[in-house]
């Protein structure tokens, strides 16, 4: 059988209709996910864990049990603690780290009782845009198999898109989660800053950080989103807001919806393929009813050296914890205690995590605070402001997600410069700390998938479900799978 | 911006030793990076407030109250080196 085919919401309703059983959808998706190991997209599978969550799941569903998302399988991108499944962030450093504990969406999910199949690979503490700084190896794009899939979560995009499960969770710090999305033909969402708990996801850069969805539909993406978000008292920059029931959102007409297009995104360095696939969308979403109106974001261009100022002076933080004394990798044959912190650090790193941490600690050092860290956080003002500014005049902005569809396996690893522009288009919605989503809108000449952003404003999450959703109903792209 | 940029020194804050074929290697990636930066010192933000909390949130409390936290032999299972309820490092305190 091929159940690990079908959407969350279509397994729902099999496992509502008695069509089939938990345990047969997660074999289905264990098989699937065995025979696609070239792909490389998990670093951990739970078959036995799997199988007896899929089991106890199949008896609640016989006590008359039937939450949306009971039974369901799902990846979990590996920087999400999972309590005692080894979580490694794809890095040498915790290769053989279990958590104690589970991250709060995690206890979210089994309390829904989803059945968790595997942690899926990722660019090393989530730094990359193509998933090739894995410690454990790069993943395939199951759309070409010498392609990246993007990053840093590549490896759950992987595994929705093969399709090798129905929906994964993935984060998204500067574009992690979207721009993935658009190269694998997927529905990604990167909730506002603050609606999703952060508590137990292995922290990056702590004021961008977001975990968010990996669906082949809107209506899934909808479901899996709403039992994710709200306020935890163990993360406190989560906000209190009430959570919408976001399926009320899904819509097939725009009529009265303004859509803003912001004019520098779309300069030198986006692919003409991207470009005329985002073009066309637009008169699609007109069909549909939505108005499309001009606006503009003046400081889009800064965005990019303002996240990797940002980023990367949170990220030394946050990585000073592994120093090989409490868990993780500890170096041999260290001299003392200052040898041992340099070893552990040095051999446990790769090399994009190295140079993060370098200009982090840079950016923040005396001397260079104000110039580089302090400048950075007031030109990000100014970027929210932009976004607060045309939100005045529009109730989504409409933009391509990447600047071109997926690229080579090895192609830009020697430039890390070119590799950072790569998240030109997503990086100003997390300095603002906006919802927002990718969708599919179209292939390039090389049947590679070219995806669609749009961003909300602040904790309207549910403007995006409509928009999105409208747009999918009148379109076919996101029925496509992959034939490699 | 970039041009002072000593990769050793900076190493020595982050406790990352580098080979010499490294840090060459990343003196010269994290100039170029450095220098992209500079577009940043033409931006006018004599009136701007640095931004902390994206959505203004600031001093989150709780009540002091006591919660069940997780138990210590669960949190020292992932100690590299371990003597009963101790985790074993190297000197830390010298003389």
């Amino acid at each position: 059988m091929s159940l690990h085919r079908l959407s969350v919401t279509e397994i729902s309703a099999g496992l509502a209709a008695k069509k089939f059983t938990s345990l047969e959808v997660t074999n289905d998706c264990l098989n699937a996910i065995n025979a696609a190991q070239d792909l490389n997209a998990f670093l951990t599978i739970c078959d036995d864990s799997a199988r007896k969550d899929a089991s106890a799941a199949d008896k609640l569903r016989a006590s008359g049990d039937s939450r949306p998302l009971l039974g369901i399988p799902i990846a979990i991108k590996d920087v999400l603690s999972t309590k005692g499944i080894k979580t490694t962030c794809g890095s040498k450093i915790l290769s053989n780290y279990i958590p104690p504990y589970d991250a709060t969406v995690i206890r979210k999910l089994r309390d829904a009782g989803t059945v968790i199949v595997g942690k899926t690979n990722m660019d090393e503490f989530a730094m990359g845009s193509s998933t090739e700084n894995s410690a454990f190896g790069p993943v395939k794009n199951p759309w070409k198999k010498d392609r990246v899939p993007g990053g840093s979560s590549g490896g759950s995009a992987a595994a929705v898109a093969a399709p090798l499960v129905p929906v994964a969770l993935g984060t998204d710090t500067g574009g992690s989660i979207r721009q993935p999305a658009a190269f694998c033909n997927l529905v990604g969402l990167k909730p506002t800053y603050g609606r999703v708990s952060r508590y137990g996801l292995i922290a990056f850069a702590s004021s961008l950080d977001q975990i968010g969805t990996f669906t082949r539909t809107v209506r899934d993406c909808a479901v899996v989103a709403e039992i994710l978000s709200g306020r935890d008292a163990h993360d406190s920059t989560s906000v209190a807001q009430p959570v919408p029931h976001l399926v009320d959102g899904l819509s097939t007409s725009l009529k009265g919806l303004k859509l803003g297009v912001p004019k520098e995104y779309f300069i030198g360095g986006l692919s003409p393929e991207v470009n005329k696939a985002i073009k066309a969308s637009l008169k699609q979403f007109e069909a549909l009813g939505a108005s499309i109106i001009d606006v503009t974001l003046p400081h889009t261009e800064a965005a990019v050296a303002v996240y990797y100022i940002i980023a990367p002076a949170e990220a030394s933080s946050n990585l000073a914890r592994f120093d090989g004394i409490r868990y993780g990798y500890r170096a041999k044959d260290s001299a003392d205690l200052h040898d041992l912190y340099f070893k552990t650090r040095s051999e446990g790193f790769g090399p994009e995590v190295q140079r993060r941490i370098l200009i982090g600690a840079y950016v923040l050092s005396a001397g260079y605070y104000d110039a580089y860290y302090l400048r950075a956080q007031k030109i990000r003002a100014l970027i929210a402001n932009d976004f607060r500014n045309a939100f005045s005049q529009c109730d989504l902005i409409v933009c391509p997600t990447a600047p071109t569809t997926a690229f080579k396996l090895g192609e830009k690893t020697s430039d890390p410069l070119a590799m950072y522009l790569n998240d030109v288009f997503t990086i100003p919605t997390s300095l603002a700390g906006l919802p927002a989503m990718s969708l599919p809108c179209g292939f390039d000449k090389e049947s590679l998938p070219i995806g669609l952003q749009l961003i909300g404003k602040a904790w309207d999450e549910m403007t995006l479900i409509k928009a999105a959703s409208a747009y999918e109903a009148s379109t076919d792209w996101h029925k496509r799978l992959p034939t490699e | 911006m970039g041009s002072d940029f000593d990769i050793k020194k900076v190493a020595k804050l982050a406790y990352l030793s580098l080979t010499p074929e490294r840090a060459e290697n990343m003196q010269q990636e994290l100039s170029a990076i450095l220098g992209y930066m500079e577009q940043l010192s033409k931006i006018d933000v004599s009136r701007v407030e640095a931004m902390s909390h994206v959505h203004g949130s600031s001093n989150i409390l709780r009540e002091d109250v006591l919660e069940a936290s997780t138990p210590t032999e669960e949190i020292l299972a992932n100690a590299p080196d371990r003597s009963g309820r101790f985790i074993r490092t190297p000197l830390v305190v010298e003389g």
